[in-house]
């Protein structure tokens, strides 16, 4: 019997083999399934087309794009204050360290300098956003792999967390609540007292997520020695945040380019060895406990202030005063029709958000709105190694590959 | 190194391939020649001193009324130097060519097919130069463009709508 298919090969078994004569001949060939778009544990719309020998992963292509929304163009048609809503909606479940990187690289581009107590507020905020964040990674990347408990365990105290960011701005999800120059509102002190209590309730429950994953063995099975990446791949890969300290790099912007209040903090990278799946997490892990720790330091060294920097060519007024005074009105008026006035130049500003370094590219010539935005998106560039990453794993194994990255498509197709 | 260091290094050793160096809000940014773009960032990767391991972004800027119109913009980083370095160079919009740098940095292949989709300009020896957020079969252009309109084509307007007044 002759195959016609090119990518067909025979296998015969040895002719000296007593049984040769009895066994047919084998017919291997490589088969190309498309996984998603349309995939539970693709974590939106995403396509992956890999090409299989068995069930053996030969090589495989991200089919990107499904969710690519034009935001860069669309930054250069509005000012800069009106991109920070656009931002909720790169990484829509961590839409805090969004607004923070880029009102971060704003402030670079226009040389302002945040007071004290809203860098405290700005480093606060944004790690309850790491919490929410790898509480949502870890519970959804269980839940692809087959460890549904623990699932519902993150997602109720996420919840905690995404009332709380509910009274703070009045969004869960999309909380445009950084500003250029300062936060939008201060903590209440209902929010503080809700925010301590969470602190002291939060660190036995990390335990509790432990204990259900690294006592499942089939959990353990499908993550040890999964998708290992060696450091100098990673690092030439521009990997970053967890999938790349995984690996033993030690590179976090926090310490690296410290910003914010973070220099005032003391507080460890937890780093991987294998550079496989299970340090991966583990270092998601104990990022949960030092978020915490972060926090709690915050919230001791706070001392009272203003909340926005005293910048009104640039910086919004109160709110108050923009409904009780004209002048206040007009400045909000001016700075969300017309813009301020940047001064020419480029920037490029990165910020370590749970996934990784986001980053901001800002070309100024002058005027209220950018001429050029690019986002160093992390999930798109962790994307670019997952041929790499994926080669020789079976095609279960896909979707813990995909689990690793912590990959939003929103992030990713932008 | 700091940055002065980084400049007057590049300065000795690459004079006649240097356009321009500009250093501003803390940041390096040097602009090449395009055919020793290559070149250069062999040297940024390979020498000990530079020691820039680690890819940031590539990205790329239209100019339309400058004679050499794409800027194409690679930003690099020394993770264990801890320095940071924007190359860019300059690209013609009738020969939109510029080499690739995957074989250096293997982040690069997803960044530079990025900016062919959303900027047109193509990479040589790149191994799978495709669309990668559009469709493969988008006519259009390119997006990121500045003669790609960025308020709709006005198809908007040539719809026929209902005249509630005239029933």
């Amino acid at each position: 019997m002759a195959f016609e298919d090119q990518r067909t090969t025979v296998y015969k078994i040895d002719p000296a083999h007593p049984e040769s004569e009895t066994l047919p001949t084998l017919r291997t060939e490589e088969l190309l399934l498309n996984m998603g778009p349309q995939h539970p544990a693709t974590h939106g719309v995403l396509k992956v087309i890999l090409e299989l020998e068995g069930e053996r992963l030969v090589k495989s292509t991200p089919v990107l794009g499904y969710l690519h929304r034009g935001v860069e163009k669309l930054a250069e048609d509005g000012t800069y204050h009106q991109f920070i809503p656009h931002t909720d909606r790169l990484d829509y479940v961590c839409a805090m360290y969004n607004n923070f990187a880029y009102c971060r690289a704003v402030e670079k581009l226009m040389n302002i300098t945040v007071p004290d107590r809203a860098e405290y507020l700005r480093t606060i905020v944004a790690e309850v956003q790491r919490i929410v964040g790898h509480q949502f990674w870890l519970g959804t990347q269980a839940l692809d792999i087959g460890a549904m408990t623990v699932f519902f365990y993150c997602f109720r105290d996420r919840e905690i967390l995404m009332d709380w960011f509910d009274e703070l701005c009045g969004a869960r999800l999309t909380t445009s609540w950084y500003r250029i120059g300062g936060v939008e509102r201060d903590l209440t002190p209902s929010l503080l007292d809700k925010l301590k209590q969470f602190l002291d309730y939060f660190p036995p429950k990390i335990d509790e997520y432990q204990v259900f994953l690294e006592t499942n063995r089939i959990w353990v099975g499908r993550t040890k020695g999964v998708a290992i990446i060696s450091a100098e791949d990673a690092v030439s890969f521009g990997l970053s945040g967890p999938t790349l300290r995984g690996s033993g790099v030690d590179y976090d912007l926090r310490k690296a380019q410290p910003y914010s209040a973070y220099p005032k903090c003391e507080f460890s990278v937890p780093l991987g060895k294998n550079g496989d799946t299970y340090d991966r997490y583990w270092i998601r892990v104990l990022e949960l406990y030092e978020s915490v720790k972060i926090i709690r330091q915050c919230l001791e060294q706070m001392q009272d202030g203003p909340i926005m920097a005293d910048v009104p060519s640039v910086t919004l007024p109160p709110k108050q005063r923009v409904f009780t005074n004209l002048e206040s009105m007009i400045q909000q008026f001016k700075l969300f029709s017309q813009g301020f006035d940047a001064p020419p130049g480029e920037i490029y500003c990165g910020t370590e958000a749970h996934k990784g370094e986001l980053g901001f590219y800002i070309v100024s010539t002058g005027g209220g709105k950018p001429y050029r935005l690019k986002i160093r998106a992390p999930s798109f560039i962790h994307m670019g190694a997952f041929d790499h990453m994926s080669r020789g794993y079976m095609i279960s194994d896909a979707v813990t590959i995909f689990g690793t990255y912590d990959i939003v498509m929103g992030e990713c197709d932008r | 190194m700091v940055l002065q260091e980084l400049a007057s290094r590049l300065q000795n050793d690459f004079s006649a391939a240097l356009v321009r160096t500009v250093e501003w809000r803390g940041e390096l940014s040097v602009t090449v020649m395009r055919g020793r773009l290559h070149e250069v960032a062999q040297f940024l990767r390979n020498d000990p001193a530079m020691d820039f391991d680690y890819i940031v972004h590539v990205s790329s800027v239209d100019w339309p009324d400058d004679e050499e119109r794409f800027e194409v913009v690679y930003e690099f980083y020394s993770i264990r130097k801890r320095h940071q370095i924007r190359l860019k160079t300059r690209v013609p919009e009738s020969d939109c060519v510029v080499d690739s740098l995957t074989d250096l940095w293997k982040g690069a292949d997803f960044m530079e097919r990025e900016v062919y989709d959303m900027m047109g300009i193509r990479f040589r020896n790149h191994p799978d130069l495709r669309r990668i957020l559009l469709p493969d079969d988008y006519t259009e252009g390119y997006p990121l463009r500045k003669d790609f309109p960025l308020r709709g084509k006005g198809w908007r307007d040539t719809f026929e709508f209902l005249d509630e007044t005239a029933r």
